[in-house]
């Protein structure tokens, strides 16, 4: 059985590429996935909301 | 007093620094970049001592709640140089259908008024209207003024000065050769300084805000911003050959340096001419539709798949080359995946204005922006297909591309940007209204026009060149020369001169009518819509019975 925390010393291009391609590739999905998904954890939809009608709350300042 | 001692003893220093290195200089051409700043110096003198009121001279109105002294500065600047790109991208489109046009004049051939153009429009047009917007959007989203406003004032004039250094630079053959980062190492220096001037002034601005939360539109600014400030200093880690001369040598060489090079080119393309033109979308869309974007949670999803996927897009200009194949793939997939986000991006603009579409009838500023949605989504289509190897090994290299570069640069970008322009102009002189409603009408179907007769004529000839290039005789000898392929593209490069003469004419009718909106004037017109009423039927029924 390969181990996979073991990474190739060939050469830098070569370790560097199969970092990218495995571990890399894996923390960089992972990061995305909870960037995207955060807006929708629970209550969020209130604050979303509100962000979306903050552009329109200048316009009242004068009045 | 003391400040204008001190700010003239600044010029002055930076008068006797120009003098010096002109004299110095060890080329001409680096010679006429120093003098040009010591001209630069002279200005910033002269202005300093005689108190020089610029804003007398643009008629801007008393200051309001924001500081939008540097902004109406910068809607002027984004007319102006957007006339100078466009006609420089017209006298070239001749040039190229027929070369006699050069004169002879090494100054004015085809080579070095390129770089001209594509500067001109996407750094001077492009990031004037990016540094105006992002100045007004942050200011209003935050419901905060400026941080550092003397630091922004520098980030303005500073940016016209690479602007001036760059275009001239080109004319008398300053180039590093990197498309879209042709200035020499003292330059992008300057611009360096400039950029980094320009995120203290944004993320100091958002700092100070006093909203809870930061506008999506303020994410896509900044990570524009920050963005090119990484692409820009790794794809210009040069040595300058001597510290007076104008000519430097780049840290990477062969297809390291290509793939750096396009790594930087694709994503100015995604970071300048996308991110940032998308913070505009995101703001001035939902501002002119008086609703708010269709959904705010797709907007964060856009955001962070445009982030997570654009960087990785750029080896597909590198199809087919020395670079290893599984990166060439790789810029391949990532392309292709960046049609959801760009796509997703398209629908949120798009469905905005659901439940109040009949606004684009009526609305000629409006109908500019979904059209400028239209080609953000026709062009982040063309894109992806363009990056697949096969498509590109036809596509690579032909006038295909550049017919796909203007339907995102004149289609996205420009409408977009004119877009705001007609937004934010009476707004900023505190005009009641545009001058002219029917001639933005105008604008629109000139541009529209325009983009069409260009895009076309494109598609047809680069079609016609893959084709003839990859065509073979029962011999196994190519059937065409390239001289052939030429003739061939004559009139199809006849028609793109009348596209982006049509185009030019629609900046030229925005030019006049900013122009009057600025001076307070109001063309008496008829309105573009009249209330449908037929007084003859708008009598009772029994009255209507007696005839």
């Amino acid at each position: 059985m390969t181990n996979l925390f073991l990474l190739s010393t060939h050469s830098t291009y070569d370790l560097l590429r199969h970092l990218a391609d495995s571990w890399g590739l894996m923390v960089m999905a992972l990061v995305f996935l909870v960037l995207c998904l955060w807006p929708f954890r629970p209550g969020a939809s209130a604050i979303t909301q509100d962000a979306a009608l903050s552009i329109f709350e200048d316009e009242t300042d004068d009045q | 007093m003391d400040l204008v001692l001190a700010r003239s003893g600044i010029w002055l220093g930076a008068l006797l620094f120009a003098v010096i290195a002109t004299a110095l200089s060890v080329d001409s051409g680096f010679a006429v970049h120093m003098m040009i700043c010591g001209l630069a110096a002279v200005i910033g003198l002269v202005v300093t001592l005689r108190g020089v009121d610029l804003n007398a001279a643009i008629h801007a109105p008393d200051p309001g709640r924001y500081d939008d002294d540097l902004i109406r500065l910068g809607v002027i600047a984004t007319v102006f140089w957007g006339m100078a790109g466009f006609l420089a991208g017209l006298y070239i489109a001749l040039e190229l259908a027929w070369p006699q046009m050069n004169l002879g004049l090494q100054w004015i051939n085809f080579g070095r008024l390129r770089p001209l153009h594509t500067s001109a429009v996407i750094f001077a047009f492009g990031g004037n209207a990016l540094i105006a917007t992002s100045f007004y959007v942050v200011q209003r989203t935050c419901r905060a003024r400026l941080a550092f406003p003397g630091l922004a004032k520098f980030v303005f004039w500073g940016y016209q000065l690479f602007i001036v250094l760059a275009a001239t630079g080109y004319l008398m053959g300053i180039t590093q050769g990197k498309e879209y980062a042709e200035p020499e190492w003292y330059v992008d220096l300057w611009l360096t300084v400039v950029w980094v001037s320009y995120l203290a002034v944004f993320v100091g601005t958002l700092l100070k805000r006093s909203e809870p939360h930061i506008y999506v539109a303020n994410w896509f600014y900044l990570a524009f911003i920050l963005t090119v400030a990484m692409l820009h200093l790794v794809n210009n880690i040069n040595v300058p050959v001597s510290w007076f001369g104008s000519r430097s040598y780049p840290l990477f060489g062969g297809v390291q340096g290509a793939l750096v090079q396009w790594w930087y080119g694709h994503n100015a393309v995604g970071f300048f001419l996308t991110a940032g033109f998308l913070a505009m979308m995101y703001y001035f869309v939902p501002k002119q539709a008086e609703r708010p974007i269709y959904s705010y949670r797709l907007s964060i999803i856009h955001f962070w798949a445009l982030i997570f996927l654009y960087i990785w897009a750029g080896p597909h200009h590198l199809h087919y080359t020395a670079l290893p194949d599984w990166a060439q793939t790789l810029g391949m997939v990532f392309s292709v995946m960046l049609w959801m986000p760009s796509w997703g991006g398209m629908i949120n603009g798009l469905m905005t204005l659901n439940g109040a579409w009949d606004k684009i009838r009526t609305d000629p500023i409006l109908r500019m922006m979904v059209l400028a949605l239209a080609f953000y989504g026709m062009s982040t289509f063309e894109g992806p297909m363009m990056s697949i190897k096969s498509v590109n090994s036809l596509s690579h290299y032909t006038d295909w591309t550049i017919g796909h570069v203007h339907s995102g640069a004149l289609g996205w970008n420009g409408m977009i940007t004119f877009s705001c322009l007609y937004y934010m102009t009476p707004r900023l002189w505190g005009r009641t209204r545009l001058y002219s409603l029917r001639m933005v009408n105008w604008h629109f179907w000139l541009a529209t026009l325009g983009i069409v007769f260009y895009t076309a004529a494109m598609w047809v000839a680069g079609l016609t060149q893959g084709l003839m290039w990859r065509e073979y005789g029962a011999d196994g000898y190519l059937v065409n020369s390239f001289a052939d392929t030429v003739a061939a593209l004559h009139p199809m490069y006849a028609l793109r001169v009348l596209g982006g003469l049509l185009y030019l004419s629609g900046a030229v009718v925005m030019t006049t009518n900013i122009w009057r909106t600025i001076l307070g004037h109001s063309r008496e017109e008829a309105p573009l819509h009249g209330a449908a009423f037929d007084p003859a039927r708008d009598v009772p029924l029994s009255a209507a019975a007696a005839h």
